[in-house]
């Protein structure tokens, strides 16, 4: 394993010890240990009801009866709610509420758009009784036949892809860059849908008090949750309070609302009690999103140096009947690899199932799952080593901008992952390398790349008489650690020790946070809690350079510097005070500061900013079955600079292990026949599982910043999926010979090709 | 109905006169006896994230009807530290970060003390990784996990070891 590193020396972090940089234990550990932790559905307010959806078991049609009176003659029944008599809402469930909002179904009417739609809420005193009612329901339908696949769905001109992305981009001559080519290759890839699946269901516990509503619900954007939510049961805003102290996992699906919460809390309304809705592992399988499954192609052309003429990438991406989400899969070419025409395009494609929705590296991953293989094909054309292949392609700047990037440390991330795999000694050709065991081995590399946003966020920092600091932003923890990484990110720029903070979050009624996505979190609401301390320490500064009786008097134009809890003169650190100790002399109980985030937008607009990865794989394959199995992972990445390498470290395994997934184990299957996903369980929809992850190598490559915002912080939670699935397709490649197009890589694929 | 069962959870003693004979053992701790600490993630046996110990064997308890276990003996995750002391597999899954959510945890550490108990692993990461294997984690604390195991199980070995001077420290 390679030392911890990082990328920042600011002088007084070093002089006075900061917690930022150092591989910290998380901060709610002990809670998380002990069981202590509380997730949404372990609260239980008084005179709480249990709902339960029904889910529609057709894909597309109509209800025509639901045995209503069956389910209500049932002990414990309370309610059955139907499109019948649900209450009224204030926002239609078929516009799109701003800005991310997508079309729910909450009972609006009798029509089935998807498997697995609400068609009915069954609320009684107890979660047996509840799910006894919605099983006697027994709905009946008027069925039609559904659209499952590419030779029967629709397919349409997408205006934009992703959340708001351009549909088709252009760079350079791309017909031009063909024909200059001496070399094409050409291919298609398919990627299958996946399903989030947080271990965590979906959950709300809702309580209505006249019209304020308290929410306890596993939330990634909480302040924007809470103005939609209003929307949808019109009241005022700051009537709504969402609690999200503890997330059992996201990965994207709890950033969006979705129709069974909102029936959640529409089922307390109705009733006039507190209700818990949960939803049943199958039925994550469609309200909730997942990842729309792509129909790619790449053509790739090449000059007689292995150098790319032509990049031209285009994707089918399937989504609903009713709303739009096509998976921005191309996009990932135009981030990468220089070439002088890049071209990139996507096409919709309508077909009945749930919306499909942002899931860990959105685009990125499909994308790359398809790219890295391409690439990898081409080299292996031109009789290149796939890394030398990637070196010679190598974008100094934005290959379809030509700007410069923020920074980019892609070469030392390829120079140490290879180095530590042992790269250098692979064969050029496939099929050649065996174990002792008699197994074929095989190594294959890709790039990693994820964009590093900065989202606006608010903060609010306390300094209290005793010295000590509350800072407060309404953020999200759903396992990267943010509990940590910001609290010391506060306690950096405050100069407090990190236990002499105590950090407020997870709720909406705090300084807005914003939302927890697009690898983003700790470079945004990190940003504004840093501000917020650093706006603390001005004012205290001001307090103690302004006062005869304070060592520091008139040190203003010297400065001071924080750490410790004392602010020191600037040139002689023999003179210095505590916090506690200025404010006392200025007779303040406390100081309050704030702090915002947000790009700058003339370095947004100067330079191209992304993080970047390179990860190499080992695979063996046994010759008898073809069965695989990863046996090595290494991946090295730069993201600017690291808070807290040890959990740094665990978001670069856990999105390896997706890649993992993504390549080797995840789709979920629908029956041509009748559209039910046909492994709607943790059973038979294959995520890994330990014995499934080889001990992994993540290595933090220093990488300085000084653009994507003053804390130089890019992002890490999503970039480890993206490179990994190509690396180990590639390593599959290379160890059988056979290169299969479609995940996952299964051995039936394998053995027919044999 | 009412079904009368007593059980010792966490060594406390509890006579619980059932509502309902549907009831699992999950469903019993989360929503009648307040003991939420124990996971629900499918319902199905399929993810391991209802473990508890019963009679000190882990089991799904998701798939254990609370009917059939009159007189049982049951750990969860909120008995496991003494007081303020941390189990050593807790103070091993905090040290090595074998968590990031912390959803799977409760049901991972109790899956880790019984799996130690039936010393089956010995100290090879492969099969601690196997018989690890019901507990799924999307979050993908694996590495930590495997680590968290081993150093826990040394930590219970040496405890058990007959004090011999010095080198029990
Ligand atoms: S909840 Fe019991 S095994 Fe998943
Ligand atoms: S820590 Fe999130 S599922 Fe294991």
């Amino acid at each position: 394993m390679s030392p911890d590193t990082q990328s920042t020396t600011i002088p007084r972090h070093v002089r006075h010890g900061s917690n930022a940089g150092q591989p910290v234990s998380r901060r709610d550990g002990v809670l998380k240990v002990t069981g202590a932790a509380t997730y949404a559905a372990d609260n239980h307010p008084e005179g709480m009801l249990h709902a339960v959806i029904v889910p529609s078991t057709i894909a597309r049609g109509r209800v025509r009866s639901l045995d209503v009176s069956a389910a209500k003659a049932h002990p414990g029944i309370v309610e059955v709610i139907t499109p019948e008599n649900r209450i009224p809402l204030h926002f239609d469930p078929n516009d799109k509420m701003p800005p991310f909002g997508f079309r729910v179904e909450v009972l609006q009417d009798d029509s089935v758009r998807y498997v697995n739609q609400p068609i009915a809420v069954v609320v009684a005193e107890t979660l047996e009784a509840a799910t006894e009612g919605a099983r006697l329901l027994a709905p009946r339908y008027e069925e039609e036949l559904p659209r499952t696949d590419l030779d029967n769905g629709e397919r349409y001109d997408a205006e934009a892809v992703g959340v708001g992305a351009p549909a088709v981009t252009t760079a350079g001559d791309i017909d031009a860059g063909f024909a200059a080519a001496t070399r094409v290759t050409e291919a298609e890839y398919y990627t299958p849908p996946q399903y989030h699946n947080a271990m965590e269901p979906h959950a709300v516990v809702a309580e209505w008090n006249g019209d304020h509503l308290t929410l306890d619900m596993p939330n990634q954007a909480l302040r924007m949750s809470a103005a939609s939510y209003a929307q949808y049961f019109g009241i005022p805003v700051e009537n709504v309070l969402i609690r999200s102290p503890f997330l059992g996992g996201g990965f994207g699906s709890k950033a969006i609302l979705n129709g069974p919460q909102i029936l959640g809390i529409l089922a307390a309304r109705q009733v006039g009690r507190p209700v818990k809705l949960v939803l049943t592992r199958a039925q994550m399988y469609g309200p909730v999103g997942h990842r729309g499954r792509t129909w790619q192609k790449l053509r790739l052309g090449t000059d007689a140096e292995g150098k790319l003429t032509a990049l031209h990438h285009t994707s089918i991406g399937a989504t609903s009947s009713f709303d739009d989400f096509v998976e921005p899969a191309a996009n990932t070419s135009l981030m990468l690899y220089a070439s002088p025409a890049i071209r990139a395009d996507h096409k919709g494609l309508r077909l009945d199932i749930g919306t499909p929705g942002p899931m860990r590296a959105p685009g990125e991953a499909s994308g790359s799952a398809a790219l890295e293989v391409a690439i990898d094909e081409a080299a292996q054309a031109c009789g290149m080593d796939p890394l030398a292949f990637r070196l010679a392609n190598y974008a100094e700047t934005e290959p379809t901008s030509g700007r410069p990037y923020s920074s980019k440390a892609l070469r030392e991330c390829y120079e140490q992952g290879a180095a530590s795999f042992g790269w250098s000694n692979r064969p050029l050709e496939p099929g050649t390398m065996r174990d002792e065991n008699g197994f074929l081995v095989g190594w294959g590399m890709g790039t990693a790349v994820f964009p590093c946003p900065q989202f606006p966020a608010e903060a609010r920092a306390t300094l209290r008489a005793d010295g000590t600091a509350l800072v407060e932003t309404g953020g999200v923890d759903m396992g990267q650690g943010a509990w940590t990484a910001l609290a010391q990110l506060a306690a950096e720029a405050l100069g407090l020790d990190l236990d002499q903070v105590e950090f407020h979050s997870g709720r909406s009624d705090l300084p807005d946070g914003g939302v927890a996505g697009g690898s983003g979190h700790t470079a945004s609401a990190g940003q504004a809690l840093s501000n917020a301390g650093s706006d603390v320490i001005a004012q205290l500064s001001e307090i103690a350079v302004n006062d005869p009786d304070s060592p520091l008097f008139g040190a203003g134009n010297i400065g001071v510097v924080a750490g410790e809890g004392r602010l020191y003169r600037r040139d002689d650190e023999t003179r210095s005070e505590t916090y506690a100790e200025i404010l006392a002399r200025a007779g303040r109980a406390e100081l309050v500061g704030s702090g915002k985030s947000g790009r700058d937008p003339a370095s947004a607009d100067r330079f191209a900013m992304n993080s970047h990865g390179a990860v190499f794989a080992e695979v063996k394959v046994d010759p008898a079955l073809m069965q695989v199995k990863v046996t090595r992972l290494v991946g090295a990445f730069a993201a600017g600079r690291v808070i807290n390498p040890k959990l740094v470290r665990s978001q670069y395994y856990g999105g390896m292990i997706w890649g993992i997934s993504f390549a080797l184990q995840e789709e979920a299957l629908a029956d041509r026949r009748t559209g039910r996903i046909m492994n709607a369980d943790l059973a038979e929809y294959h995520v890994p599982v330990n014995a499934d992850v080889p001990e992994m190598e993540a290595i933090l490559v220093p990488e300085v910043d000084p653009h994507v915002s003053p804390l130089g912080i890019k992002g890490v939670g999503e970039i480890g999926v993206t490179g990994t699935v190509g690396a180990i397709a590639n390593a599959v490649w290379h160890a059988t010979g056979i290169r299969v197009r479609k995940y996952p890589i299964r051995l039936e694929d394998l053995l027919a090709r044999r | 109905m009412s079904l009368s069962i007593s059980l010792a959870i966490n060594g406390r003693k509890h006579d619980v006169a059932l509502d309902d004979p549907r009831v699992t053992l999950l469903d019993l701790l989360r929503e009648r006896l307040d003991l939420p600490g124990t996971k629900k993630g499918c319902d199905r046996g399929q993810c391991g994230a209802c473990t508890v110990l019963i009679d000190g064997r882990r089991i799904n308890s998701c798939l254990t009807l609370a009917a059939s276990l009159d007189g049982a003996e049951i750990t969860t995750i909120e008995g496991l530290s003494d007081g303020e002391d941390l189990h050593p597999v807790q103070a091993a899954f905090i040290e090595h970060d074998a968590f990031q959510c912390g959803y799977c945890t409760p049901g991972q550490i109790m899956s880790a003390v019984g799996l130690i108990k039936e010393g089956m692993a010995g100290d090879d990461p492969e099969r601690v990784r196997e018989l690890m294997s019901g507990n799924i984690c999307r979050c993908g604390a694996y590495q930590g996990i495997t680590e968290a195991v081993l150093e826990a199980q040394r930590k219970l070995a040496d405890r058990e070891k007959p004090a011999t001077g010095k080198d029990a420290a």
